[in-house]
């Protein structure tokens, strides 16, 4: 299925490698463009010169000074950082999971990392009486980390170990129970149901560094399994048959991936909530830029996906002013239109 | 079980006439089994219930021999949910084997179809914007998903032809508008009132209450209409499994035939959201299951319709006697069905290493 497609695109004379490097640096700039703008922009704006102020400068006694220092560092920063966290995350989440399962629609929730993390939460909920986010987002580091266990534990039971179709459909039985069971808590009771509610719009709002270190931990671990994985990918897609001829340990390979995707998403989604979509639409954008080879292709997904949601959440601070719109919901209806149509032109190929 | 086989098994061809076909006795056996199934459970389901009715009793009230008091109680009150659980589970399962047909994707389902999608986006409109009064009635809340449902899975229908349907540009395209749906119907609950959020979402996951005669006739005949459509048309569909270029040697018209069969796939699913609500799951598993019963490559159309029917009317039958607090049919389906497709592919797994 892997088709090379340098021929007609790369201008003679222009290395294609020079030009994917251009392109990064291109989105490294973007992104840091967008983090600029999620400082200064929110229920209250701020000036690049106060935000620089809020960072680096000494308040004072300043009533006003101190107040914007507040918002900025408790407030701005950790929201962009998050996001751009996050997104990272999502990103090479949903790259990795579409190029192990070789499925077009694949998203980072395929292997229950959602479900489980949501399950969890609302369990926590109606068990403990849990309130603060702070709080449930340990459960749902928990629920998501054993969705995904079970999910490849089951997949790789036997000789099928890897089938990347037995690994999509085991991650959807597991999906599907654990959604189930969160309606079923959440239907009788309704103090859980609230909660779980503004959990499932996904967003990168009101979380605090602690969370947001410990996440970035579990996800620097997933990014460095993540990168030694990509070469491999690259070689399972051309077939199992062929990989194993070429010297690749699919299983190893297949286990490392998954792996990778699980501490991603799963730490994504314990700490913003169940973004859907966003893997999945970054995977297919990334792979019209780049071609193919999952050493690039990885690479533009987590920037992309990085990017995106960063803009996705300052959007949603202004549509409705001065309340917010949750960035999940905003990737999706500003997001979902603008794929539809690059689908239609026929941008995006099968991985 | 027999062990798998060695070399391809031969298939006897059979002719009647101008058709023919292969015959395939372990695909029969297990089609009719789970239509007996179907029916046990569809009888039982009617047995069943605060006032309890022997089955000898149940089939001769239905072949129209029974009492009085007994005929009340199946016709009147248990036969429209039993029945409107068939139609839904046959519906959804169909629907679903076409969904995963054409798009060549075990993991597609009417729900990137966007029917599932748009009704539940347009039910959670009307039940939270709505006051939950005026046009909530259970008979205009319906409706109105189903308009809803049918309109955004006419929308990705459209969205997807570009000189005919595709199966990938199909799924792309139905997962981008689903996703805008899920969106719109989390922005809806959000914003809502607590006591309209809990009424949405018990609408979201199905159920089969309160149904009446009107509702299951109107279904049954849609439902005859299309699944002859489907059978007669699934025919041709054979040979698109080894791809457009084989079919169209074969003298198969593929892209009529596709569209046509998407068609129904939407219909079906349409007829299965106004039956029961949006059932997760049913369309999207049963295939699967029905797939590794039936030990077809490919997703066989009726028997994955049948056990459609079976996982639905089975797990309201669950939900009715064995479980504590009644949970809609739509939760029981997906905690019942995950878990036996996970048995399913664990065990095909260990076969293939012993």
């Amino acid at each position: 299925m892997v088709v090379e497609q340098r021929g007609p695109e790369a201008a003679p004379g222009e290395s294609p490698h020079r030009r994917r490097r251009l392109g990064l640096a291109g989105l490294l700039v973007l992104l840091a463009g967008a983090a600029v703008l999620s400082l200064v922009i929110g229920a209250r704006s701020l000036t690049p010169a106060e935000v620089w102020q809020g960072l680096f400068g000494d308040p004072g006694d300043d009533q006003r000074l101190v107040e914007i220092t507040l918002i900025v560092q408790t407030l701005r920063v950790p929201r962009t950082v998050l996001a751009i966290v996050a997104g990272i995350g999502l990103g090479v989440a949903g790259a990795l999971i579409q190029g192990h399962t070789r499925n077009p629609i694949a998203d980072t929730g395929l292997l229950g990392v959602n479900s489980g993390a949501s399950f969890a939460v609302v369990l926590s909920i109606y068990l403990l009486g849990l309130q603060n986010p702070v709080h449930y987002m340990w459960f749902a580091f928990l629920g998501a980390a054993v969705a995904g266990a079970v999910v490849f534990g089951l997949s790789s039971l036997g000789r099928g170990a890897g089938n990347p179709l037995t690994l999509a459909l085991a991650g959807q039985g597991v999906t599907v129970f654990l959604a189930a069971m969160t309606t079923a808590v959440a239907l009788g009771d309704k103090q859980t149901l609230d909660v779980l509610r503004f959990w499932n719009a996904g967003s990168v709002q009101g979380v605090g560094f602690d969370v947001i270190t410990v996440a970035s931990i579990f996800m620097g671990v997933g990014l460095v399994l993540a990168l030694i994985n990509l070469p491999v990918i690259n070689l399972l897609n051309l077939g199992d048959d062929v990989a194993r001829g070429l010297g690749v340990n699919i299983a190893a390979g297949r286990t490392v991936g998954v792996l990778a995707v699980t501490l991603l998403a799963g730490a994504a989604t314990a700490a913003c909530g169940p973004i859907a979509f966003l893997g999945l639409m970054v995977a297919h954008v990334a792979r019209w830029l780049t071609g193919p080879d999952y050493r690039w292709l990885v690479p533009y997904a987590g920037l992309l996906g990085a990017g995106v949601l960063l803009l996705g959440d300052i959007a949603g601070r202004l549509v409705v002013r001065p309340a917010e719109l949750q960035a999940g919901i905003v990737i999706a209806l500003l997001g979902a239109p603008f794929f539809a149509v690059l689908v239609w032109l026929g941008k995006f190929r099968q991985a | 079980m027999t062990t798998a086989p060695e070399a391809p098994e031969l298939h006897r061809g059979v002719r009647v006439g101008g058709w023919s076909w292969v015959w395939r006795p372990w695909t029969v056996l297990v089609t009719v089994v789970l239509a007996a199934l179907t029916f046990l459970i569809f009888c039982v389901s009617i047995a069943v219930g605060d006032f309890t009715i022997e089955l000898p009793a149940v089939f001769r009230t239905l072949i129209g021999q029974g009492e009085r008091v007994d005929e009340f109680v199946v016709m009147d009150l248990r036969m429209p949910r039993a029945l409107i659980g068939v139609i839904a589970g046959v519906a959804l399962g169909i629907s679903g084997a076409l969904t995963q047909s054409i798009a060549r994707n075990a993991l597609a389902s009417p729900d990137v179809l966007g029917i599932t999608g748009g009704a539940s986006a347009t039910a959670v409109f009307v039940v939270t914007a709505g006051g939950g009064s005026a046009i909530g009635s259970a008979f205009g809340l319906s409706t109105a998903a189903l308009t809803g449902g049918l309109l955004t899975g006419l929308l990705v229908y459209f969205m997807a032809w570009k000189k005919g349907i595709d199966g990938f540009r199909l799924i792309l395209i139905g997962v981008s508008v689903s996703a805008v749906m899920q969106a719109l119907t989390t922005w809806l609950l959000v914003l809502a009132d607590i006591r309209d959020v809990a009424r949405a979402q018990r609408w979201l996951v199905g159920s089969l209450d309160s149904r009446s005669w009107t509702e299951v006739w109107a279904s049954v005949w849609i439902m005859a209409v299309l699944v002859v459509v489907v059978l007669v048309v699934a025919f041709q569909m054979q040979p698109m499994h080894f791809g457009d270029d084989v079919a169209a040697g074969l003298g198969v018209r593929y892209s009529a035939v596709r569209a046509v069969l998407l068609l129904c796939a939407v219909l079906l699913a349409g007829v299965a959201v106004s039956a029961a609500g949006p059932v997760p799951f049913v369309a999207l598993v049963a295939p699967q299951i029905a797939m590794r019963l039936v030990r077809s490559p490919v997703p066989p159309v009726i028997a994955s319709g049948l056990f459609g029917a079976v996982l639905l009317i089975g797990s309201d039958l669950i939900a009715r006697t064995v479980l504590p607090n009644d949970l809609p049919v739509g939760v029981v389906t997906a905690i019942i069905g995950g878990p036996f497709l996970l048995y399913l592919l664990v065990r095909s797994n260990l076969r293939r290493a012993a």
